[in-house]
């Protein structure tokens, strides 16, 4: 036996060149974060504040501003008050839902593909809503809870599918994506049997629409996003080590099952009432990630980030659906053309290489 | 703090599925030393080795670290005080290697601290142990083997345990790496006592380096010891199923296993008394 040796360098050990130069890395790595993240809130800020003035009528800045703080103003009441303004907030939401869901998941299982709505998961919530409002003609609150039971049970069933001494990525996507394409479908047959089948109703539920969007349909989100985001926040450390793969994850001490339990049930709950709302907007999720870790770089985490660029991008594309095309497209129209041919690239660029995100 | 931790194994039965991969094994990690784990392939090194870091539960008997059992601790608890580095340890892309090592420091932080002055140490600290301080702003997967093993080794040195469990940590590298990795290691164990446990793959590295050997044959403990007292004609016979000589390392003066295969041997009795 060995005589007692101390372990931790002592303090004068602390002297060494390395700890300034750590020190200097890590904080011009945070400082970069801060700067994505503050420049990823000034632009959805002004995003919001432009999907509120322009229109079939433009209104000003001030008269804008009054309307969001509760004052009248005649014309600009109704139109930004009550068409513009619970519109634009579904889509901060529901984006920020996304973008969050999406990250956490693709985080999780280290795979870009890895997100709920190439998964099936957003299509079970989806196809669970649509059946619910367009069959069963149930309330918002009943509407919910099934889209997020249908959730769970899809993300239950891949996993499950794909459980064979540990769960593999590869295996858990290509189950995920079959699953997919069966509730798509199932989505298609509920839309042709709907007695009040319309297209607007039809493309929220395939595709994710914020048309019409009302009050009643943006308070579950926003109360989901505001209970579920910090829960996946609190996890943000563990999903960076379980990042290093599940053994290194439980030799630092993060309890794996406890972590992936807590993440899928937050992170579908989010998926689940943002589709509720507003359907399943087509690769916000699935994109949002990727792209937050080409702005942020890596190694830091993704979480809020992801959020701000998914409430970004609905933004950006509703408004684009809107008015910038001739004809009105719904939003899920606009993000499924951005993130078909991303879709295309990743799959063709992780068979060469087994890519992670 | 000191290092006379213990580590030990007690009647421990270890599986995955209906397979039975260790049987009632019983052994004792030497505090402060140098432990090497060899054996044939799916002999349950690994295994073996994740049970101790409480990676996989025990079917039968258990895992003591000073007297209190591993599977019972709390999570970050054990993860202060043993660490394990995997087999295949996964990079994000493009992470840096302070990043990485910065990553060891799990266990000591909570979802509520900031990171603190003493984590920067540990993270310098680490890099200056493992001659990777240059390498801090160098995204990992543009490193070299030996590079990225030694990089590996300082996210778990940040981690600032008094145990350190290696699985195979120089398989993939070249000769000159897996003698810097090995070097490292001692020089881990004799600066700072850390006790270190590895899986080996090559008997004559496992020979040469470790202090105590543990040898497996079929999921139970067929010798431990010292290098001289393990690495014998019989024991190899016995666990590789390997005809071999054992003659005294030239260069160490530990035991040095050659093989014996049905070619390349000179006459069999000419290979028994080559080297006298």
């Amino acid at each position: 036996m060995s005589a007692p040796v101390v372990t931790r360098p002592p303090a004068g050990e602390a002297a060494s060149p390395t700890v300034p130069a750590v020190r200097r890395g890590r904080v011009r790595r945070a400082s970069r974060r801060r700067l994505v993240v503050l420049t990823l809130a000034v632009l959805v800020a002004a995003g919001f504040v432009v999907s509120l003035m322009f229109g079939q009528t433009t209104y000003p800045f001030d008269d804008v501003v009054r309307v969001v703080f509760g004052e009248r103003v005649p014309g600009a009441s109704f139109t930004v008050g009550r068409l513009r303004l619970p519109r634009a907030v579904l889509a901060v939401v529901a984006g920020f839902s996304f973008g969050l869901a999406g990250v956490t998941f693709q985080t999780m299982l280290r795979n870009p593909l890895a997100s709920p709505d190439v998964i099936g998961i957003s299509s079970g919530a989806s196809a669970a809503a649509a059946i619910a409002i367009v069959t069963l003609s149930l309330g918002e609150t009943a509407v919910s809870v099934l889209a997020i039971a249908a959730g769970l049970g899809v993300a239950l069933l891949v996993y499950g599918l794909a459980f064979k001494d540990g769960v593999v990525g590869t295996r858990l996507i290509l189950i995920g994506i079959g699953i997919a394409a069966m509730l798509d479908s199932v989505i298609q047959y509920v839309m042709s049997q709907a007695a009040e089948w319309d297209f607007q109703e039809a493309m929220r539920w395939l595709t994710g629409s914020l048309n019409g969007t009302t009050w009643e349909q943006v308070l579950p989100a926003a109360v989901a996003l505001a209970v579920l985001s910090p829960v996946l926040l609190t996890q943000s450390r563990n999903l960076s080590a379980l990042q290093l793969g599940e053994d290194t994850a439980a030799a630092l001490g993060v309890r794996v099952e406890r972590t992936r339990i807590t993440v899928i049930v937050a992170a579908v709950g989010l998926i689940a009432f943002a589709t509720s709302a507003c359907g399943p907007i087509a690769f916000v999720a699935f994109l949002s990630g990727p792209i937050a870790a080409r702005i942020v770089g890596p190694g830091t985490s993704l979480l809020v980030p992801a959020g701000l660029v998914g409430s970004l991008l609905v933004l950006v594309a509703d408004f684009t659906g809107q008015y910038a095309l001739g004809t009105r497209f719904p939003v899920g129209v606009v993000t499924g053309v951005l993130g078909a041919p991303y879709l295309v690239y990743l799959i063709i660029r992780t068979n060469r290489a087994g890519g992670s995100l | 703090m000191t290092t006379t931790h213990s580590l030990a194994a007690e009647h421990l039965t270890l599986g995955y599925g209906d397979r039975t991969v260790i049987d009632s094994l019983d052994l004792a990690v030497p505090p402060g030393r140098v432990t090497a784990i060899v054996g044939a392939n799916a002999c349950g090194k690994s295994t073996l080795l994740r049970s101790m870091s409480r990676l996989l539960a025990p079917r039968a008997g258990r895992v003591v670290l000073d007297g209190k059992e591993v599977h019972r601790l709390p999570a970050k608890e054990l993860a202060r005080t043993l660490g394990l580095l995997p087999q295949a340890p996964i990079a994000p892309e493009g992470i840096t290697v302070a990043d990485l090592v910065g990553r060891g420091r799990h266990p000591h932080q909570s979802v509520f601290t900031r990171w603190k002055d003493e984590d920067d140490e540990a993270v310098a600290a680490a890099l200056d142990a493992t001659d990777t301080a240059a390498l801090a702003d160098r995204a990992v997967d543009e490193l070299s083997g030996g590079q990225r093993q030694r990089v590996w080794i300082a996210m778990a040195l940040a981690q600032q345990t008094d145990l350190l469990l290696l699985d195979e940590p120089t398989t993939y590298l070249d000769a000159s790496h897996q003698v810097e990795v090995l070097d490292l290691l001692t020089d881990l164990n004799r600066s700072r006592g850390t006790t270190v446990v590895m899986v080996l793959h090559d008997l004559n590295l496992a020979a040469r380096y470790a202090d105590h050997l543990i040898a497996l044959a079929g999921g139970r403990l067929h010798a431990a010891g010292t290098p001289d007292e393990v690495l014998t004609e019989d024991t190899v016979r016995t666990v590789f199923g390997l005809d071999s000589r054992v003659i005294e390392d030239p260069v160490s003066g530990k035991p040095l296993m050659l093989p014996i295969g049905r070619h390349h041997v000179r006459r069999p009795d000419d290979a028994r008394s080559a080297a006298g």
